[in-house]
């Protein structure tokens, strides 16, 4: 069990985390969401008692960190996984890391068997590929067997098989009665792997739902209902009979209509039955994706300077992950055709997150500098 | 350089066989718990000092320039005619310690420093979160490793120096100072080393200074002209660290100033001091 109470922490004048208050529960794969910079591995250093919370504190079975009586036994921590002097071989870097922990060096060559790296165990950490080290940080987290786990991003730079075993080992450690914790900036991963996610964006809580019940409250189907350009009363005639039938209808900018609570042959036979034609009746899905994006819209703080026109342009498309967002990746529409309203409606008083007001984006000047997820330090 | 991937096989580890079947909700490893302590702290610190290859590259070139240095002198002081009947021989040992110092200063510094430039102090502290512990442990390898190192090549210098030639019949005082009395000294150095890596958490940094240490009072009080500024310059020139260690030798560029074992107290106590605030360092800020 991990807790959070009133977490926060600022570098100078930068807040990189405020007030964070969760509570992280075992035998289950906890997922902590969130863009880039946007506090995650702050909070994971202040967990490990490595940075000093500003205020507020957070606790690991009842002890801070630094307090906790046989810290490595009960927790394993992967943080970064160049956390590692490259000189040394991946044995010797883990046999010291038992060795200081009290733990038998026979345990060293099992973890090198259970990450896969019992062949290059000898070897220099130097040369290894970015997954490899991964998976040296994952062996390195598993060596003292502990009861709670923190990872954070394990998967960056996995191949799809690597991503597979990753996942898979969350749940058994979780199923095994471990507390799980995994940081990601992926929906699309947290959804297949988590059983429960805290969302957070610059440095704040933005959610804290099991999965079910974030899918239930992000994702919802719509159809996309496209009347001929050239009769605008068409629109109010559907529009009306759309209602009258139970449906939700909401106008898109480009004038098609976002119909909900209708199945597509229903929503077909009413148009035949008002009389009015249709161009496009098509199927849509909001991914979890998208919901995520929606939800830490306001709290990114990186983006590229391609998104100044905020609200007119689609998420990048780099977001869209294939299987997941489909629907989230679009080629770049002609600009005189404006996306808005890309993303699904929130069902109604479901998202509460969403409608928090979103902090000012900060002036270019402090945005500039630092691109990556780490934090100012 | 990229190492092969493992086998695909690899990749579909068998399970682990700990734990299962344990109750949900906790998880108790069947790994006997052991609460470790200081002594595998030290066992650690063993194991990392061991497994790079900076260690050996200063330790190394330190070997190579004791007794390179040592014998060279040797030979070119057999090959002149001068009397060296009043000059022990052991004293002949300086200059090669006085260059090995520098080697022992940079592996005092990368021992900490290149914890902090490669991120492997976040992966230390997090198996091991006593600061205290940790530092004991790394300061205590270190200053062993570094004090038998110096120790032994000092006296092997001096046991081929005194064969060599045939001066002054050194004396037990000296031959414990220049052997003993040196490995703790110049050990001492490289301790005062890790401390201000420690601090500083930056190792190109660390080792300027500890060079500056080194030297800077002695150019500083060379070029110190005005009268004014004598016991200045005075006072420099006696407690600079060449001049130390030619103190332990009892070759002193000044009359006045440290004799015998003084410069080790002296540095002891900086060191001390210095330890004193690396370990407030660690233990305040943030990794």
């Amino acid at each position: 069990m991990i807790e959070a109470v009133g977490l926060t922490k600022r570098y100078g004048a930068k807040t990189a985390v405020h007030n964070l208050s969760f509570q992280v529960r075992p035998g289950a794969v906890t997922g902590f969401l969130g863009p880039n910079g946007s506090g995650k591995s702050t909070t994971m250093r202040m967990m490990l008692g490595l940075d000093r919370p500003t205020s507020g504190h957070v606790t690991i079975g009842g002890h801070a960190f630094r307090s906790l009586p046989n810290a490595p036994r009960q927790v394993g921590a992967l943080l970064d996984a160049k956390a590692v002097h490259g000189g040394r071989s991946a044995r010797n870097h883990l046999l010291s890391l038992a060795q200081l922990a009290g733990i038998p060096a026979a345990r060293v060559d099992e973890v090198l068997g259970v990450v896969g790296l019992q062949d290059v165990a000898k070897k220099r950490s130097k040369g290894f590929s970015l997954g490899m080290g991964q998976r040296l940080g994952i062996a390195a987290a598993l060596l003292g067997d502990p009861q709670v786990l923190l990872f954070d991003e394990p998967v960056n730079g996995l191949d799809p098989e690597g991503i597979l075993w990753v996942r898979n080992l969350m749940k058994r450690l979780a199923s095994e009665g471990r507390t799980v914790f995994v940081s990601s900036h992926l929906m699309s991963e947290m959804a297949l792997t988590a059983d429960h996610l805290i969302v957070i964006g610059r440095g704040q809580l933005l959610s804290d739902m099991s999965v079910s019940d974030f899918i239930s409250a992000n994702s919802a189907d719509f159809a996309r209902v496209r009347v001929p350009a050239d009769r605008p009363e068409y629109r109010e005639k559907l529009t009306a009979s759309l209602t009258e039938a139970g449906g939700r209808v909401m106008p898109e900018t480009d004038g098609a209509l976002r119909v909900t609570g209708l199945p597509l042959p229903r929503i077909s036979d009413l148009a035949h039955g008002a009389d009015v034609r249709l161009w496009e009746l098509s199927p849509h899905q909001a991914s979890l994706e998208e919901a995520y994006m929606r939800m830490t819209q306001g709290a990114v703080d990186y983006r590229s300077t391609a998104d100044a026109k905020e609200g007119l342009q689609p998420p990048p498309p780099g977001y869209g992950h294939p299987g997941h967002g489909q629907q989230g990746y679009v080629p770049q529409p002609p600009p005189e055709v404006p996306q808005q309203g890309w993303y699904a409606p929130p069902p109604p008083g479901q998202n509460p997150y969403a409608a928090a007001p979103a902090p000012a984006p900060e002036p270019t000047a402090e945005r500039t500098g630092r691109t990556t997820d780490e934090d100012p330090r | 350089m990229t190492m092969p991937p493992p086998p695909p096989q690899a990749y579909q580890a068998p399970p682990q066989q700990q734990g299962r079947g344990a109750p949900a909700g906790r998880y108790a490893s069947p790994i006997p718990v052991r609460t470790p302590g200081l002594g595998d702290a030290i066992a650690s610190e063993w194991t990392k000092i061991r497994s790079v290859r900076s260690t050996m590259w200063t330790l190394g070139v330190m070997i190579v320039l004791l007794l390179g240095i040592g014998l060279l002198v040797a030979f070119v002081v057999s090959l002149s005619d001068a009397p060296a009947e009043d000059v022990p021989v052991l004293t002949l040992g300086f200059f090669g310690v006085l260059l090995s110092s520098i080697c022992v200063i940079t592996l005092g510094v990368l021992t900490i420093a290149s914890e902090y430039g490669t991120g492997m102090i976040r992966t230390t502290l997090t198996a091991c979160p006593s600061r205290a512990r940790m530092l004991i442990a790394k300061s205590v390898v270190f200053f062993l490793l570094a004090f038998t190192i110096t120790t032994v090549t000092t006296g092997v210098v001096g046991v081929l120096q005194t064969a060599m030639l045939d001066g002054a019949t050194p004396d037990t005082g000296l031959w414990v100072r220049s052997t003993v009395g040196i490995g703790l000294y110049v050990a001492t150095l490289g301790l005062l080393s890790l401390a201000v890596g420690t601090i500083v958490r930056h190792s190109a940094g660390a080792i300027t200074i500890m060079i500056a240490v080194v030297l800077l009072p002695l150019v500083l009080a060379i070029f110190m002209f005005s009268p004014s500024l004598a016991s200045v310059q005075e006072a420099l020139f006696e407690w600079s660290i060449p001049n130390q260690i030619g103190a332990i030798y009892d070759v002193s560029m000044t009359s006045s100033g440290p004799t015998g074992w003084e410069p080790l107290w002296a540095l002891l106590g900086v060191t001390a001091v210095t330890m004193g605030a690396a370990f407030l360092a660690l233990d305040r800020r943030d990794v």
